[in-house]
């Protein structure tokens, strides 16, 4: 059965909680309205669909925009062989949606790494720690106004971080020039 | 007739019973030829550090082949890879457990300076965290870089005041 037709069988659920399935190179995406009720359509995906196994759950940063963030997850059902992804938005102020780790416990770290990198909380979540930075660091990397080469801060007996020099950077390369100092620039400002 | 197995190095013809040395000479003279390394291995540049240590390469040809992974059993810390912040203190504290004399070889561009990870979670260099003996270039540093270096840090301490002056305490 492809992917289109499961997509329907959720929207024929959800009604007008989920967007009609976007279709690009094959792959299937929804979109939910509600973000408050993501783990209810998970829920329904592994149960009635066999989604029985979540690739992954990762976050966009729209900085700028509003609503700030994106969250995207990847479901697959071994049995069936297709693949479904959801999007959902939320807003900055709410920074908070429902933890779907009572679907699939594999979330419990996909969670906890959007956690550490983007700030963004999992309600319910058994055990909502940061996972690759250490406790206490005060910051969120991976988001969009946080600076490439990172920000001071002092944990005691825990970690410490400094600003990386970057020398003008960050380094990219220009493709198409006619040497290797057009093509990899010492320093590159934004307006060239 | 010299047999095969003779040792060159010291002509009990010439020398009789005696040798002349300086007691500093002597100590550093063992001290170099049995550093015990303590394998910091933290990424790729580790797997050079095991290359160096396997039958091709034979670090025991230069006296380092006891990796200890004890600290308190070391002699030279052998940092192989990205120190990353979360680690960092974490191999000051190595190095603090480490009985003097002692020393440490950078090694790689990630060690030496923090590499390709201009990023804020890379420490920019060990030398940030402790003193650094000897800095191996290399991204990773092939085997016989690592054994360059050990040779050049056998180098500068067999020069070291031993009774002289002790071995001040890194900052």
């Amino acid at each position: 059965m492809p992917a289109l037709e499961f997509a329907n069988q959720l929207r024929a659920k959800f009604r007008e909680l989920v967007s009609a399935p976007a279709e690009f190179r094959g792959e299937v995406t929804l979109t939910l309205a509600d973000a408050g009720r993501i783990a209810e359509v998970c829920e329904f995906a592994k149960k009635s669909l066999g989604f029985d196994y979540l690739l992954d759950i990762s976050s966009v940063d729209n900085y700028g925009d509003d609503p700030r963030w994106t969250v995207v997850y990847e479901l697959y059902g071994i049995a069936h062989g297709c693949h479904l992804r959801l999007k959902t938005n939320l807003s900055e102020e709410k920074g908070e949606l429902p933890t779907v780790t009572s679907v699939w416990r594999t979330a419990d770290w996909h969670e906890r790494e959007i956690f550490d990198m983007m700030g963004i909380c999992f309600r319910g979540h058994p055990d909502l720690r940061r996972i690759l930075m250490w406790e206490g660091y005060p910051y969120f990397p991976l988001r969009k106004d946080f600076p490439l080469a990172g920000k001071p801060s002092e944990m005691p007996d825990v970690a410490f971080t400094k600003k990386a020099p970057l020398e003008g950077g960050p380094f990219v390369t220009l493709p198409g020039g006619k040497d290797t100092i057009t093509r990899e620039p010492r320093v590159r400002v934004p307006e060239n | 007739m010299p047999s095969s197995t003779t040792e060159y190095g010291y002509d009990s013809k010439i020398e009789g019973d005696v040798v002349v040395t300086r007691v500093d000479a002597a100590i550093n003279w063992f001290r170099k030829q049995s550093l015990w390394p303590m394998p910091m291995g933290l990424a790729c540049c580790a797997i050079e550090l095991m290359a160096a240590g396997a039958s091709r390469f034979d670090i025991s040809r230069f006296g380092s082949e006891v990796m200890r992974f004890s600290p308190r059993q070391s002699d030279v810390m052998i940092v192989a890879g990205t120190v990353t912040y979360k680690m960092a203190l974490a191999v000051r504290r190595i190095y603090d457990q480490m009985p003097e004399p002692k020393w440490v070889i950078a090694m790689g561009a990630c060690a030496s300076t923090g590499g390709m990870y201009r990023s804020y979670a890379v420490l920019q260099g060990v030398d940030n965290i402790v003193p650094v003996d000897v800095y191996v270039a290399g991204c990773p540093p092939r085997p016989e870089a690592l054994l360059d270096a050990l040779i050049k840090l056998q180098h500068k301490l067999q020069n070291e005041p031993v009774l002289a002056v002790t071995k001040p305490a890194a900052a």
